[in-house]
Parts: C-alpha cells; structure tokens; sequence
C-alpha cells in the first residue's frame, strides 16, 4: 500500500525532509506546499553575497531543488488548516482558490517570519531581511546610494546586514536596545566583542538604544523614510531602515489543531508532534536531552538535520522501527566584514566564558563555554577548525576544564 | 569517486572537515585541503552528507 507525504515548507527543513522520505524508501506521493512562488532557496547569502553583488536568485536555488527527487511541490500555495482527525490540510492558493490536501504522514516545516516594527507597513525605505523579495527590495534601496542606513537590532541579521552595507561603502548606524548585543546568545564579553568588530568598521554603534519613532515624509502619495528618532534622544538621518528585531514562527495557521504551539510546535525529543505529525526546523520545539533545556534552533545545518530527522521519525513509524532521538549540537556560522564567527554548542550568558586560543583584540580566538563543570559551547572568530574539532567534545559531554586543556594544547 | 571542491565557492568553515576528517583539512592558514581526492567507496556516505551540509555548495563528486 503506498501512503502520501505531505511537507508544508519547501525551504531548507522541508525540502530535506522531502528528499530524505524519498530516499529512504517513501513509495508514495511527497507533495510539498508553499505560498513563496521562489521558496527552495538558501537564506543565509540574503543578508551577504546576495546582498552584496549583483547576483540571480537561481545561483542561490537549494541543492535539493536541482535533484530529481519526484516530488510533486505546489508553490503559490498556503496551508491554512490543519485537521487531525480527518488527516487533511486545507489551502489557498495565491489566486483565491480554495482546497485541501490529504495526507497519511505530514512533516510541517513553515518556519518563521521577521518581526517588524509596529506601525511601520507600507513605509518606503524600511526593511526586513527573511525572503529573496525583501533582499532584492533591499538591494535596490541600497544601489540608490542613501545617505545612512540605520540597523536596528544588532543580532546576527543585523550585524550582516551592517557589515555588507559597509562593503557597499555606506555610512551604518546600528542601534541596538540591550545594553551588549548578543548577550543572551554569547554572553556580556563576547557580546561586547561582537560589537567592537563593528566600531572597528566605522559603524556608528549605539547600544541600549532603542527607537523612538521613525521620521517620514510624504511625496506624490508615498511615504517614505528619512530618519529614525532614536531614544537617546538623537535624530539620525537615514534612506534605509533594516529591522533585524528577530522572528515569530509561522505557526498561526496551526491554531486550534490540536498541536501544542509555544513558541513553536512542541515535539517529543523525536521531533514527533502528533502520531504521524513531524516538525522540523526553525518551527520545532523539542527537548534536548544533552543540554536539559527546552530548543527552538533557527541555525542553517539544525534546519537540515531536522527535516532529514523528521523524515526518518516518520519512517520508522511506519515501519514499526525504534524511533531515534534528536539531540545533535548545533552549530551556527555568522560572516561579517572578514570575520567568520561561528558557534557549536548553545551557551547561556551566566555560562563561565574563558578565551582559550588567540586574541580577542585581534579578532582571532576561541572562547570555550563552561555550566556545571560541563562544556555547552565552543565560539571562534577566524578560527573554523577550532570549532568544528572542539564540536566533539561537547558532543562527548566532557568537563570544562579538560576541554579547555584540549583546546589551548591545539 | 572523486571529490570536487569549487575553492572559487569554498569558504573554509570547516563543516566538511567535521563530517569526513579523512577527507577534508582545514588548517591554520585558513585554507582547506583535499587530503584524499579519491577516496575508497566506504567514504561515500560521509562524502555525500559533506556534500549537504556544505553551506556554500561546492563540493561535488565525480564518478569516474
Ligand atoms: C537573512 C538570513 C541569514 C541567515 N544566515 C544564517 C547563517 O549565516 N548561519 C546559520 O546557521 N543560519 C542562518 N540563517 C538561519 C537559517 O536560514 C534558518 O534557520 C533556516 O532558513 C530555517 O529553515 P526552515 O526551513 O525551518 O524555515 P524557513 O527557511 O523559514 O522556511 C519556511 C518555509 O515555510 C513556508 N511557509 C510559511 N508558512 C506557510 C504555510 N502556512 N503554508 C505553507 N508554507 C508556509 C515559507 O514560505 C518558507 O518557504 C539565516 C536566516 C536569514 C533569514
Ligand atoms: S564545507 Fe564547503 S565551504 Fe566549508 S570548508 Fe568544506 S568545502 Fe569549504
């Protein structure tokens, strides 16, 4: 008997999920459903490369896209429902059409979206950075030469995205409304690092800055940005605003369906969201059995490792198989100016954060991340090898100090 | 089997280096290094999941 697949997402999750049911032994139909007419593209180039020249969406096409796979993907089109019980998704297509998709097994993967700033909609000049529309928007704001482009939100997005307009020779403010950037996610110092890689790049860094309001003219019907008033007080003229204030996950449609939503689809630590029900990607929620902590990941190879998961949980449902807990280390890479940061791991700012390789007045280390006498997170700037081997060993749960010994022996 | 890498695209974060260690060196000049450009066909697993997780596309492999 061949059963349907149905993916809801077709970028980096879904279409991973998608091609590992297909490889690994899915006979019957994989639909793939998605509104972005583009979707099956990479994100990470949107806020660099893309950004930066003058390139086509098709050199950032996912590899999956390229592979003839079989599947049947429906872009223009939106899940809008889902139904356990009659194990069927409702849609809407981009030109108004109504219908519904029935599936045996679902994988959902619709990730998330970027927040704005309210009150903002339909204000010319004003950016966010998720979708090759917004980069391609952005770029050509960019390619008018503004005076300044103000940053807000001095997250990783942010920090790109300033970086490239640097490159384009732009003058960049970037305000940020912590009093470090990144606190959370690399703790106080690194955060402080982060944000002299930018001062060193001529950026004007305002920290514990907010914004107050933007400042907009009117002209021939269109209302366009001309500065940011900012809460310290200042007025900074600007072209260009980019919001990089991070993300609220896609999960409105999933209301009322009987699916746990918190901040995500809740999972059980094999990506199961219900019998037959899988998420995957920036959208799932688990538990992490090696960090005892609740994850939403919304790294790049996370995304990958899910979908291929979620496929095979799904897999191994049918076919009566043991299903395999999901608990890899991420690991995350950030490229701003020439700096290659990157992160395995996930430390929390109260973890003990101890510079074990290199200078961090140069730009060139490694910081080791210690809670509970256990290493949770190894962080290089310029030093990709280093993470990459010192992965491992969180992966092997080995003590702080032993780690940090391996590593300043490297 | 032969292992491809377009060093035009390669960046050098080292992901293949994690995955296929046998195979891919990232050292400290920053530059990667194809240690085995044919490897025995017991590697292409590992070959094939650097290829996925590589995230500037540029390994690819060649049958001949
Ligand atoms: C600008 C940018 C730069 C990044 N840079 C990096 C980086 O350098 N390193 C790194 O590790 N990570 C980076 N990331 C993060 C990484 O790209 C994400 O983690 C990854 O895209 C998550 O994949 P996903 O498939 O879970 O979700 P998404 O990529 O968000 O895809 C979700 C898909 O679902 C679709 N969808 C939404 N709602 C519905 C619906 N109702 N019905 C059907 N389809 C729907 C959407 O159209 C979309 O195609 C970056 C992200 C962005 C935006
Ligand atoms: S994973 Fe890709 S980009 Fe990274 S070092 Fe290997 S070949 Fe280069």
């Amino acid at each position: 008997m061949t059963s349907t697949a149905v993916v809801v997402g077709a970028s980096l999750a879904g279409m991973h999920a998608a091609r590992t049911l297909r490889l690994e032994g899915h006979e019957g139909d994989i639909i793939v459903l998605d509104p972005d007419l583009r979707a099956q593209y990479d994100r990470p180039p949107l806020s660099k490369q893309f950004l930066a020249e003058d390139l086509d969406p098709d050199r950032i096409m996912l590899q999956s896209a390229r592979e003839d796979l079989g599947l049947d993907v429906r872009l223009g089109t939106r899940a809008t429902a889902l139904d356990l019980a009659d194990r069927r998704i409702a849609t809407q297509h981009l030109d108004g059409s109504l219908d519904s998709v029935p599936f045996d097994s679902l994988v959902i993967a619709t990730g998330a979206a970027a927040r704005r700033l309210p009150d903002t909609a339909g204000i010319a000049g004003v950016h966010v950075v998720r979708t090759v529309d917004d980069s391609l928007a952005l770029r050509a704001d960019l390619d008018a030469g503004p005076r300044r482009v103000v940053v807000i939100g001095a997250g990783f997005i942010g920090g790109e995205v300033a970086a490239t307009c640097r490159g384009r020779g732009l003058e960049v403010t970037l305000a940020e409304a912590m009093p470090v950037p990144l606190e959370r996610a690399l703790g106080a110092a690194m955060g402080e690092v982060c944000a002299r890689v930018h001062v060193e790049h001529g950026v004007d860094v305002r920290l514990a800055t907010g914004v107050e309001r933007l400042d907009t003219v009117t002209d021939g019907g269109v209302e366009r940005v001309v500065g940011v008033h900012l809460t310290d007080g200042s007025l900074v003229e600007a072209d260009v605003v980019v919001v990089g204030i991070g993300v609220s996950v896609n999960t409105g449609w999933l209301e009322g369906s009987g699916l746990t939503l918190d901040d995500g689809i809740v999972c059980d630590d094999t990506l199961l969201a219900a019998p037959g029900v899988a998420a995957a990607g920036d959208i799932a929620r688990y538990h992490s059995r090696r960090f005892d902590r609740s994850f939403r990941i919304e790294h790049w190879e996370h995304a990958i490792a899910g979908g291929e998961a979620a496929a095979r949980r799904l897999l191994a449902e049918q076919r009566g198989e043991a299903p395999a807990v999901f608990d890899p280390v991420p690991w995350f890479w950030s490229d701003q100016y020439d700096r290659k940061i990157q992160l395995s791991g996930r430390p929390e700012a109260t973890d003990i954060a101890r510079v074990v390789h290199g200078s961090v007045d140069e730009f060139r280390f490694v910081t080791m991340y210690g809670r509970e006498g256990r290493l949770v997170g190894v962080l290089g700037m310029n030093r990709p090898r280093h993470v990459i081997q010192l992965r491992g060993l969180i992966e092997e749960g080995a003590s702080f100090d032993e780690a940090c010994a391996r590593a300043e022996a490297m | 089997m032969r292992v491809v890498v377009d060093f035009d695209l390669c960046e050098s974060n080292a992901v293949c280096m994690g995955i296929a260690p046998e195979i891919f060196e990232v050292r400290d000049d920053d530059f990667l290094y194809v240690l085995d450009e044919n490897p025995p066909e017991s590697m292409r697993a590992k070959l094939e999941e650097s290829v996925q997780r590589c995230p500037k596309q540029a390994i690819s492999i060649a049958e001949d």
